[in-house]
């Protein structure tokens, strides 16, 4: 109970938020003293941080720290819970995304999000990817919506192995195909933030280093958000890292810096394996 | 002493167990010879209108199904068991069956339908927990009581609101047929809808989709072999359903398109004559035909209706 006092005590600093100095980039999604409560329990303690534009951040932790939850508050998946509640800001280019004014149907085109299992309609290849495209009114015919579809799936690297079944069920690909897929169909709609829910996890080796691959090349075009429960892809893939426990942000900074130097003793004792 | 204990206790679990196989297995078999039995006795009886010629001078499926000579399609198929000259022309009937059929599930499928949307999809858990109780409890209302709804009071109210030439009439008859098929077709489709994986909500949204897309698009195609599932009980109900009918029909065996006239359905002809038919008769025989007829309708439907569910369920799932 002394230790949870203390990680209160650093969570409220505000060199929590990314160093200006070691941070010279740009900020896409700001989070502000942000809490999250299911009911009467408070599962976010006050967090803030700013994610890079264009750089992959990973949010790690043990089991049950927040961090999914963290993610599916930017895209306000959250909401869909209900006797939920936040308090705080989360600002999207400034914009403060928890707005009794936002139009939370058009906040969540501009932030996509890949689940941890992959969750393709029971449609068709095309159809899934085209889905988004439809839905949102993005193309004026039909020309434009298969360039679409071919563009996203050939951004997820998967329209080699595809293009001569884009007709036949999306259910009759493997689980790492159907993961790809699910994040080509999240591109399609030209997202600028991506969250991805631990999108490997139910992954074998081979798949999670394509998706790992995929990740480093669509940083280029989007700020990415990725919540990983393994510590090595966190190290693979991320530019910066923040590590939560128990709904408090305990230390947020540059990978290479954040696993190499900790600068609390909890990143250390968790990333040496001594708890989590 | 110990192994001795041991070994007898085993003993006595195997046979317990095998005991229990053996009843269970008695018990679903006397289930299943019930309804077997059902089905010969229905068919035996039903038998020598195919079979024995004197019956068949009288009633056959030619008197059955051709027209008689007749200036008007209502003398041409007539349906008239004790008349002078008995005629047993079976289209009136059948075609009373259709038309208050469809009336029934024109009405029921999309408003139970709708309301299996509402409530998996859009209803806070609250009202919810309203309205599926209530609609279920429909289904609990003998159907005699429906049909002296019908009869007593919806059918007043329906000749008022469309100034129906005959008060009782098809029209009534389905609607009053309606209440009876909406918490069946309710009840299968809101289970069939709640089935579908919450993740495949969570993706549409995520894509920016509209609820409304969500439950439109996503939601009702998956769940689509189930609620249509629901349809075809729903259909099986509403030409079996006798009571209803025979109340709210008006029971006149009227050969015509015209969903504004009296109507006599299959089921109700059985329900309305079989107490007063001679035993032995071609009349009686023909009773039995039709319910062997309706038995074999709507077999034929639901076994295409698990068969068109297994097709869509195997497309959904990409096995083909």
């Amino acid at each position: 109970m002394v230790k949870f006092g203390t990680i209160r005590e650093t969570a409220r600093e505000p060199a929590r938020a990314p160093d200006p100095q070691t941070t010279p980039l740009p900020v896409k999604v700001q989070v502000e003293r942000f809490s999250f409560y299911y009911g009467d329990v408070r599962v976010l303690h006050e967090i803030t941080l700013g994610f890079p534009r264009n750089q992959v951040t990973a949010l790690i932790g043990p089991s049950g720290c927040g961090k999914t939850t963290l993610l599916r508050a930017i895209n306000r998946m959250n909401d869909l819970i209900p006797d939920t509640r936040a308090e705080g800001r989360i600002l999207l280019d400034g914009e403060n995304i928890y707005d009794p004014q936002v139009d939370v149907v058009r906040l969540r085109r501009r932030v996509g999000m890949v689940f941890q299992r992959s969750n393709p309609f029971p449609k068709t290849i095309f159809e899934n990817v085209a889905y988004g495209l439809r839905v949102n009114g993005l193309v004026r015919n039909r020309r434009e919506l298969q360039e679409r579809v071919e563009e996203s799936l050939r951004q997820a690297a998967l329209w080699d192995e595809v293009k001569d079944r884009l007709h036949e069920s999306a259910l009759a690909l493997s689980g790492g195909q159907q993961q790809r897929l699910c994040i080509a169909r999240a591109l399609a709609v030209r997202p600028e933030v991506l969250l991805l829910d631990e999108p490997a996890s139910a992954l074998d080796p081979i798949a999670t280093e394509k998706i790992e691959e995929l990740i480093a090349e669509l940083k280029r075009h989007y700020t990415i958000i990725i919540v990983t429960h393994n510590m090595q892809q966190a190290a693979r893939v991320s530019d910066y890292t923040a590590f939560l426990w128990m709904g408090h942000l305990v230390e947020f900074n540059q990978t290479e810096k954040l696993f190499t130097v900790p600068r609390e003793k909890l990143t250390e004792d968790y990333l040496t394996g001594r708890f989590g | 002493m110990r192994e001795g204990q041991n070994a007898r206790e085993e003993r006595w679990r195997r046979r317990s167990d095998r005991w229990a196989h053996r009843v269970i297995f008695v018990l679903s078999l006397t289930a299943i010879m019930t309804i077997v039995l059902i089905f010969i006795f229905i068919f035996r009886e039903a038998l020598p209108i195919l079979t024995n010629p004197e019956i068949q001078r009288e009633a056959s499926l030619r008197h059955f199904f051709h027209p008689m000579e007749g200036p008007d399609l209502a003398s041409r198929y007539m349906w008239q068991p004790v008349a002078l000259v008995p005629k047993y022309s079976l289209i009136p009937l059948i075609l009373g069956t259709l038309k208050t059929t469809l009336v029934a599930l024109g009405i029921a499928a999309p408003l139970a339908i709708a309301a299996a949307l509402y409530t998996s999809e859009f209803a806070p858990p609250r009202i919810r927990e309203l309205i599926k109780p209530a609609i279920e409890l429909l289904a609990g209302i003998p159907s005699v009581v429906l049909g002296f709804f019908a009869l007593i009071v919806l059918a007043t109210w329906m000749h008022r609101l469309f100034g129906f030439e005959t008060r009782l009439n098809a029209i009534t008859a389905g609607t009053a047929l309606a209440l009876a098929l909406i918490p069946i077709i309710y009840t299968v489709s809101e289970d069939a809808l709640n089935a579908v994986p919450r993740s495949l909500r969570e993706a549409s949204l995520a894509l920016g989709a509209t609820r409304w897309q969500t439950a439109t698009r996503v939601v009702l195609p998956a769940a689509s072999p189930g609620v249509f599932a629901s349809l075809v009980l729903g259909f099986g109900r509403a030409v079996g359903e006798t009571m209803i009918v025979l109340m709210a029909s008006g029971n006149a065996a009227i050969t015509s398109w015209r969903f504004t006239d009296s109507v006599r359905t299959l089921a109700a002809t059985i329900a309305a004559e079989l107490g007063e038919v001679v035993f032995g008769s071609p009349h009686y025989h023909v009773l039995f035909f039709i319910g062997a007829l309706l038995f074999v309708v709507t077999f034929a439907v639901n076994s295409v209706g698990v068969y068109i569910i297994h097709r869509v369920q195997l497309r959904l799932r990409g096995e083909r």
